[in-house]
């Protein structure tokens, strides 16, 4: 970690001398919008930026609108905190309403995923559509000169004035996978002011801040679901099609609720132990969504699970790539997931080819393959198909 | 620079004479009024003089004057207790869309409960048609309540006409004069008014105070239940402290200085119209500059410049206005007023501010904040061009 934060910090200084018209601004003169969700981490890189002596302001985005559900409504709780945090540090704090942009740049291709029969990641969607880009927008209406998340990941500008995102230094919450989307010129604009630092310490700043949200719970789940049964939450909006359980060799082993509700390498819940040829749990192993069939198969290491290539599209990469169209890396599949050596062939189109180093478990289409060189993320894609020897498993 | 308040619809400062009046009645008339000792009398005493200066204010008689504590508790009071009183006589109520929320949630309640609720629209100037009152009347009837003047248009309705229409029916008419009592003379008794809400924060008083005008006609139980303060109409110990800042405020409102207010506040107005016009600005005003209008709210519509981003950056250089209703989580909802002047799918809805004067404003105030708008607005405006382009 020490490596990697002065390896940040002499970045950081040379940005300073660097970039001219943004960087002689002294800090006073300088306008950070701060994107405040009433969690720890963003309250405390608000405080830290006002410390600074930065010009901050806290803006927190409502992006659902769950005002007509009688269940969980957890946005007025965490404004509520957003406002105490402001007032405390002593900041100028509002909200903007992004439910409609979040509506339709989000949640509608969330659903599209779904209906595919893939697994999407609304954060990955979320942070590239609406914290970096709507947010962005709406910052630079308030004559901002940055705007700042409470992400893990850290930016360092190099001395040809490209901005690189490092992984953040806690290395169990580094978020740059959620961030692989963004482009240059969003990460150019950013800044991640606790992305040096581990978590334990962002609650120590914050406890000895007095911050109110120092002790709340870090929120889990997907933002719009919050706390709530995802199947259930999914039944409001897509119609689920029960169907056929099966063996990949075709024996019937019951029915499936709708394939959305399975994710490639999930346990069955079968609860069929005794029914297989071995004692070993039942996953779900593949989906054929034309005939509407779940596969499921026993063992967490069954071989239907491991993949050794996949393909991707929409690739972009955040620094300009100047690795060519064939190159060796380290890619991630899911969030928090230890590096695969990789191949990457990049196509057309922003298509490319991922060779893994060894079979890796569950690829899952719809999710991110990001890639990374050391701690640099250069950016991901989306998962298509996943392949083990040239043959396709049938995972969508 | 001292931050510049523009949001008096919302709330204003109390003067320094209320202030004055009320930390004195804290001291020396702190008593509970409905006690028969010494402390009470005097309590008391305080108390009635300043329902009598409350019930002039409008032509009553201060027996008519309820004490309550404010608009919203007057609101619900004369909607829905008048609505239980009188279902035997018929269940239908008529009210207009551009009502305050103390109205429309009341009428939405007394929904859930079988009542009929006729809302009258209103045309793009933000007012009801006395017509569309006559129409929508039914021989079951029982309420009819219709604003004074509107909070966030600033537009007046026909309250002389719609109580000449219904002085012959039985249903009673009530009317919601927030907005409209401090700028405009108020008579119930010319008017023909059964039910008249007020509240003092509005016209430089203290918050949490207010009254509900009934005239005689008028018999239902009281909303707030206990003790039989207000001649049982509203339970609770009087605010008498509250009541004697809320007089002192009416009384400085005599009618040369409600007059000399909406000749200043509609001079305001048009220093921010002609700033607009002449720095080329793109703007329209939602409502109408008539000079009958209630002048202290301006209400403008800036296309191109959305309402968040507006009045952070306003709010920032030291002003405050207002962009309508502020909902769940701080975020703006689309204004229900706008939304029944000009449809749900008009721009205006995200791209409009409210300015509201008060006594507090000055000319030289009034000219920083058209410089700041035309700057800000003309930014705005400018950048969508070239995206446009």
């Amino acid at each position: 970690m020490a490596r990697v934060l002065q390896t940040f910090f002499c970045f950081y200084r040379r940005q300073s001398r660097k970039d001219g018209d943004l960087m002689t601004k002294p800090n006073a003169q300088t306008r950070v919008v701060v994107g405040m969700s009433g969690g720890v981490d963003s309250s405390v890189s608000a405080l830290l930026l006002k410390e600074q002596g930065y010009d901050v302001i806290g803006v927190f985005m409502k992006n659902w609108d769950d005002s007509d559900d009688d269940g969980v409504c957890t946005a007025t709780q965490d404004w509520e905190d957003v406002a105490k945090v402001a007032a405390k540090i002593g900041i100028p704090y509002y909200s903007v309403n992004f439910e409609k942009e979040y509506w339709d740049r989000v949640f509608q291709y969330f659903l599209t995923e779904y209906k595919a029969g893939r697994t999407p990641n609304p954060d990955v969607m979320c942070n590239k559509e609406i914290k970096f880009k709507a947010f962005l927008e709406y910052a630079e209406k308030l004559d901002a000169d940055y705007i700042a998340m409470g992400h893990y990941a850290q930016k360092m500008v190099d001395t040809d004035g490209v901005a690189h995102m490092l992984r953040g230094a806690d290395g169990n919450k580094d978020q740059t996978y959620f961030l692989s989307q963004i482009s240059q010129e969003q990460l150019a604009k950013a800044m991640f002011p606790i992305g040096g630092m581990e978590k334990p310490h962002v609650r120590e700043i914050a406890e000895r801040a007095g911050l109110a949200t120092a002790h709340k719970k870090d929120s889990t789940g997907i933002c719009f679901i919050g706390e709530r049964n995802f199947r259930h939450f999914l039944s409001e909006f897509l119609p689920a099609k029960a169907g056929k359980m099966m063996t990949p060799d075709g024996q019937e082993m019951g029915e499936h609720t709708g394939l959305m509700h399975y994710t490639i390498g999930q346990r069955s819940g079968l609860g069929l132990g005794g029914n297989g040829t071995s004692n070993e749990p039942w996953f779900v192993v593949g989906k054929d969504l034309a005939k509407n069939i779940l596969y499921v198969d026993q063992g967490f290491h069954n071989p239907r699970l491991y993949a050794t290539s996949l393909t991707a599209t929409g690739t972009t990469f955040i620094a300009p790539n100047n690795r060519g169209n064939d190159f060796h890396c380290t890619a991630k599949f899911r969030y928090r997931q230890p590096d695969v050596g990789v191949t990457v062939h990049l196509q057309a189109d922003g298509q490319m080819t991922v060779d893994f180093d060894e079979p890796v478990r569950a690829i899952t289409p719809g999710q991110a393959v990001v890639l990374y060189d050391g701690d640099e993320c250069l950016g991901g894609a989306t998962i298509d198909h996943a392949f083990t020897h040239e043959r396709e498993l049938q995972y969508v | 620079m001292q931050p510049v308040y523009l949001d008096n619809a919302g709330t204003t400062p109390p003067s320094p004479a209320v202030i004055q009046a009320i930390s004195q009645a804290e001291q020396e008339t702190w008593g509970n009024a409905s006690s028969t000792h010494f402390f009470g009398r005097h309590a008391k005493q305080a108390l009635e003089n300043a329902r009598i200066v409350l019930a002039n204010s409008i032509n009553a008689q201060p027996g008519q004057i309820v004490l309550t504590s404010g608009g919203s508790e007057s609101d619900n009071t004369a909607v829905v207790q008048t609505a239980l009183a009188r279902q035997h006589l018929g269940k239908h109520i008529i009210t207009d869309q551009i009502e305050h929320k103390a109205i429309l949630e009341s009428m939405k309640y007394l929904e859930t409960l079988g009542f009929d609720v006729t809302y009258l629209p209103v045309d793009e100037t933000g007012h009801v048609a006395v017509a569309d009152v006559a129409a929508a009347l039914r021989d079951d009837t029982i309420l009819v309540s219709i604003m004074y003047g509107n909070n966030e248009v600033g537009s007046r309705q026909p309250i002389a006409e719609i109580g000449e229409l219904l002085k012959d029916h039985q249903a009673w008419f009530h009317t919601d004069a927030v907005q409209a009592y401090g700028l405009t003379d108020i008579d119930v008794v010319a008017d023909h008014i059964d039910l008249l809400s007020t509240s003092a924060h509005k016209i430089n008083g203290p918050k949490f105070m207010g009254f509900l005008f009934e005239s005689d006609n008028v018999h239902f139980k009281p909303l707030i239940k206990g003790g039989d303060q207000e001649k049982k109409r509203r339970a609770g110990t009087e605010n008498v402290p509250g009541v004697i800042g809320f007089a002192t405020a009416v009384k400085a409102l005599t009618p040369a200085v409600k007059a000399a207010r909406q000749a200043q506040f509609a001079h305001f107005k048009q220093m921010i119209v002609g700033a607009l016009q002449d720095a080329g600005i793109k703007f329209a005003v939602n409502g109408s500059l008539a000079p009958t209008e209630l002048q202290h709210v301006l209400n403008l519509w800036l296309p191109g410049v959305p309402t968040d981003a507006l009045l952070v950056n306003l709010d920032l250089a030291g002003f405050a206005v207002s962009g309508g209703s502020a909902c769940t989580a701080g975020s703006l909802e689309p204004s229900h007023v706008l939304t029944a002047m000009f449809g749900s799918d008009s721009p205006r809805l995200r791209e409009s501010i409210r300015i509201s004067f008060g006594s507090i404003n000055t000319g030289a105030q009034i000219q920083d904040f058209a410089e700041k708008l035309v700057q800000i607005a003309g930014k705005m405006q400018t950048k969508n061009a070239q995206v446009l382009s």
